[in-house]
């Protein structure tokens, strides 16, 4: 070789992204005894983990695609599983509750919108259990609410986590399970073909039979070098972060948690804005707006943060999840549910990895889904 | 006018930021190109931290605090008698790239829409983590000092002063002068520290009114006979519920003096929060061990129309502040069309060779009053982040998992994520991760720092 | 808990003579006015200010310029206010602030001393 510094490093498995999506994966891998390693960019990266709201939410989601729906009821229904796991490995406790979420409605429209949502779910899925709660009922459960929230929407199987923790918690089992984790790696490149990928960051360079894309947005780019197709985009959500109050508040509703350290995050905003992760004062207006709205008594406490963090968003919102076709062992993650699906991804996307079968549910979340003239929305 | 969510917006020509040295001189200078002017101050009355409290200070109080805090007095009286619209209280939370400055006063928000923004937000004391550097009776040299200007008071028992820099002198003056005991004066300069910043020596003695300030400072302490100790190290707080004692070590030769009260002190540093916020580009100055805004010889930063003067953009002292207000000026107006390029660089010629002199002393003193690695990159027990209570320990756990930088160390940790957002431990952060991957403080770089800078409610912020 | 003051005014000042009174934890302080509150504690033998959320730590002022937000009190029923920020008024009610702030117990309190401004859900 004529490059003397550059050195070769061989593994089962390559997992590029370091985040919520690559370390779940990875600490799926690891456990499972492959030999894997974890490419990271540096600190200044943009990382969709680090701007997460923390929720493991079921409510609402895939209502128009059955089969998101019922892969994020697996993962949610394997949290907990998954949660004593990382326990056990990372000594991290990961704060999981799933004692069901509020979604809160401010006009009869939203309840509307909520009623006919969730049970649309209901009618395609059986199992789906929700309630439509009227003012007095929202009150009876939780007293703090104010006076202009009409109703909500519950679902008993929406819980939280602390998802700084996680990302922690992934990092140190992962490791503790014989990943190997490299930071600072700017993958510039994948070469390759079936059974035996190259990857080239700087002068460094990652060989092995199978590799695992879930760089966010990075996806697009490295997934064209294997034959896949990650239409993903980033899309702006800005959260408010308090300082820590005693608690308040046990369950999470889709606006406003309160995490097991005291502090209260309020969110979130939906923007489309390019790469731009700077915040914006009308839009942290508007979330503090509904926050106070939701619960009057936080008007008095105190912001620390403000935060925006890109998500990864493909054009219909759905993640994608592939095998290559003309490069087989290599697979694409990604997807803006880095929390909820975590259990999945770890339990369910790496024996697949391995050369496991497909779980069922992922049939439809293929990237050729994107390669018609259809105008996707991803408002959902 | 309206900004984007209905509130009113009112539109300046400039908007200045901080009432210290560099703001009062910036501000009536724009005021004198006939620029529409807000000052915006935390405070409430002007002078900043150097200057503090200089309007309202009994003159016995100015007067045992020397010359050069009463020059701060000439400052705020042309500030008084000038146009510029200055407020009091007034805590700015959010500066943007496109000049919109928003603040908090008497509980309200309010924004302003300016055509430029002078950032002169000035210094803050350099972190010191020592063991026990977080138990009451604990303070900053620089937080005496301002007990000392805003409020006449100083420590009741003999107080022990320690650490290294020109302001743990000056107030170890200022006490002397105030009959106020001191204990001792543990020094963390070693005699070689003097060879090393000899180098710098000639420049500094074109700067000739400033050393022998400093020299007559320092020969004051020594004629008083105050216990001083040079060359300290291992310095850590004994204590449990608040100081009781200062250990230290001199020569390998351990010390222990009993002391309530232990004022801390080794430099200053640019206050960056601002400049971070815009995504500003800051280097790593090597000499000041600190991060620094780039700026061009206006003080503009690398986005359009926001300028920093003063220590913000690297410590320079309070004469070099005011000079580097008045060139901010120069540029801003320029800038807004009151005069061509001719007349402003005709204008700042005389600032510029004034500035040099004044800057011509910095090398040898930061060469002289470098604080010492092991107060800066401190062991694993000690407490970095104050407010979240992480460890130096942990930051180096955090590193063995995979963590490169201060933004990945706050998802790992928490690590700046407290009230103080990262101000009293982000240099500390940085320099423990790089130290712990073996790679510069410039490569791992510093916290991303996000609104609000000041705390706001969030029914402030709601419009509530 | 007061203990021997850590600050006093220097001797060689003449002072103004007007002050203010206030209340620490319900003992009564006489200081002068015009000065912060976290003065107006240190100098009346009050040399811890809180405890910290995160390990109930005692804290007192440390950077004395709104920096360090380690002066945090309860001022007038309204918790984590930044003590060396604000200038003592005559009859603060002023609190430690005891780990983190209590959103619930804070808004009952000020229901009853103020029933028309707040309206909390109970």
């Amino acid at each position: 070789m004529s490059q003397g510094t550059q050195s070769v490093i061989q593994a089962e498995v390559i997992v590029i992204g370091g985040g919520l999506v690559g370390t779940a994966v990875a600490y799926g891998l690891a456990r499972s005894g492959a030999d894997t390693v974890v490419l990271d960019q540096g600190d200044d990266a943009f990382r969709a983990s680090r701007g997460n709201f923390g929720l493991v939410w079921v409510q609402g989601k895939g209502h128009d695609l059955p089969d998101y729906s019922r892969w994020t009821q697996s993962s949610a229904t394997r949290w907990p599983d998954f949660a004593r796991a990382l326990m056990a490995d990372s000594g991290v406790d990961v704060q999981l509750r799933q004692p069901g979420g509020f979604h809160m409605c401010f006009s009869d429209e939203e309840l509307i919108e909520r009623q006919s949502r969730l049970q649309t779910l209901q009618d395609a899925l059986g199992d789906y259990p929700f309630q439509m709660l009227d003012a007095a009922d929202v009150k009876a459960r939780l007293p703090l609410i104010g006076p202009s929230v009409v109703g909500a929407s519950y679902t008993p199987q929406d819980g939280h986590v602390n998802p700084l923790k996680l990302l922690r918690a992934l990092h140190t089992s992962a490791q503790a399970k014989g990943a190997r984790f490299y930071g600072g790696m700017q993958v510039d490149r994948i070469d390759g073909a079936a059974g035996e990928f190259c990857v080239t960051a700087g002068s460094q360079r990652f060989v092995a039979p199978r590799i695992v894309l879930a760089a966010g947005l990075g996806n697009p780019g490295l997934a064209r070098q294997v034959g896949l197709h990650a239409p993903v985009a980033p899309n702006r959500g800005q959260v408010l972060v308090s300082e820590r109050v005693r608690p308040f508040l046990d369950h999470p509703t889709v606006h406003v948690r309160q995490t097991d350290e005291g502090t209260v995050q309020l969110g979130d905003s939906m923007e489309e804005v390019g790469y731009d992760d700077n915040t914006s004062t009308h839009v942290l207006e508007a979330i503090a707006r509904r926050g106070v709205a939701t619960f009057p008594l936080l008007r008095e406490v105190r912001l620390i943060r403000a935060w925006a963090a890109l998500r990864v968003l493909s054009p219909d919102g759905y993640p994608i999840y592939q095998q290559s076709a003309s490069h087989p062992g290599a697979f694409v993650v990604t997807c803006h549910s880095g929390v909820t699906l975590a259990a999945a991804h770890a339990l369910r996307i790496a024996p697949w990895v391995m050369g496991g079968a497909m779980p069922d549910e992922l049939g439809a979340f293929a990237g050729e889904r994107f390669l018609t003239d259809k105008v996707f929305s991803h408002a959902h | 006018m309206n900004d984007l969510f209905g509130g009113a917006v009112d539109a300046v020509d400039v908007v200045v930021v901080g009432a210290g040295a560099a703001g009062m001189a910036g501000a009536v200078a724009l005021a004198g190109f006939g620029l529409q002017v807000v000052l915006l101050d935390e405070q409430g009355s002007p002078g900043g931290q150097i200057y503090r409290g200089v309007t309202l200070a009994p003159l016995s109080r100015r007067d045992l605090l020397g010359a050069d805090y009463a020059h701060g007095n000439a400052l705020a009286q042309a500030l008084a008698s000038s146009s510029v619209r200055y407020e009091k209280g007034a805590a700015v939370w959010q500066v943007t790239r496109d000049h919109q400055v928003s603040y908090l006063r008497d509980g309200r928000l309010r924004t302003l829409q300016a055509k430029a923004v002078l950032l002169a937000t000035g210094a803050m004391e350099r972190p010191f983590p020592i063991p026990g550097w977080t138990l009451p009776g604990v303070m900053s040299a620089g937080a005496a000092q301002i007990l000392l200007k805003s409020a006449g008071l100083a420590p009741t028992e003999p107080v022990v002063l320690a650490g290294c820099g020109p302001l743990l002198y000056l107030l170890g003056w200022q006490y002397l002068r105030a009959g106020v005991p001191i204990k001792a004066l543990v020094d963390t300069t070693r005699p070689e520290d003097y060879w090393r910043a000899r180098r710098h020596l000639f420049a500094a003695l074109r700067a000739w009114p400033y050393l022998r300030k400093g020299l007559e400072l320092m020969r004051s302490l020594r004629s008083a006979r105050i216990p001083h100790y040079t060359g300290a190290e291992h310095l850590a707080i004994e204590g449990d519920a608040a100081a009781t004692a200062l250990t230290f070590t001199v020569a390998g030769k351990a010390q222990r003096i009993d002391a309530r009260c232990v004022l801390l002190h080794q430099g200053v540093v640019p206050n960056i929060q601002f400049s971070q916020s815009l995504r500003a580009r800051h280097v790593w100055d090597v000499d000041q061990l600190c991060f620094s805004p780039v700026v061009d010889p206006w003080g503009e930063l690398d986005v359009p129309g926001m300028f920093v003067a003063g220590d913000g953009a690297g410590i320079g002292g309070a004469q070099a502040a005011a000079l580097q207000g008045e060139l901010a000026a120069l540029g801003i107006a320029q800038r807004l069309g009151r005069f061509d390029t001719g007349q402003r660089d005709e204008g700042a010629g005389p600032l510029r060779e004034k500035l040099a002199l004044n800057l011509r002393i910095r090398p040898f003193l930061d060469a002289l009053y470098q604080p010492k690695e092991a107060n800066r990159i401190p062991a694993d027990e000690v407490i970095v982040c104050r407010c979240e209570e992480v460890t130096a320990g942990d930051l180096r756990k955090f590193v063995a998992l995979g963590c490169a930088g201060p933004n990945q160390a706050k998802s790992f940790g928490r690590c700046g994520m407290g009230p103080c957002q990262g101000r009293m431990c982000g240099l500390t952060v940085t320099e423990v991760i790089a130290k712990a991957r073996g790679v510069s403080a410039a490569e791992v770089g510093y916290y991303r720092i996000r609104p609000p800078i000041k705390p706001i409610t969030l029914g402030e912020l709601a419009g509530e | 808990m007061r203990t021997d003051p850590l600050f006093q005014p220097v001797t060689s000042e003449v002072r103004s003579t007007r002050t203010v009174s206030l209340s620490f934890n319900g003992q009564s302080l006489d200081v002068p006015a015009g000065i912060s509150v976290a003065a107006a504690l240190l100098m009346s033998g009050i040399n811890r200010f809180r405890a910290t959320p995160v390990s109930e730590s005692p804290r007192a002022p440390y950077c004395m310029m709104g920096v360090c937000f380690e002066c945090l009190v309860e001022i007038d029923g309204v918790p984590n206010r930044q003590s060396c920020l604000i200038e003592v008024a005559e009859g603060m009610r002023i609190r430690s602030q005891e780990g983190a702030r209590d959103l619930i117990f804070q808004a009952g309190n000020v229901q009853t001393a103020n029933e028309q401004t707040v309206e909390v859900q109970s």
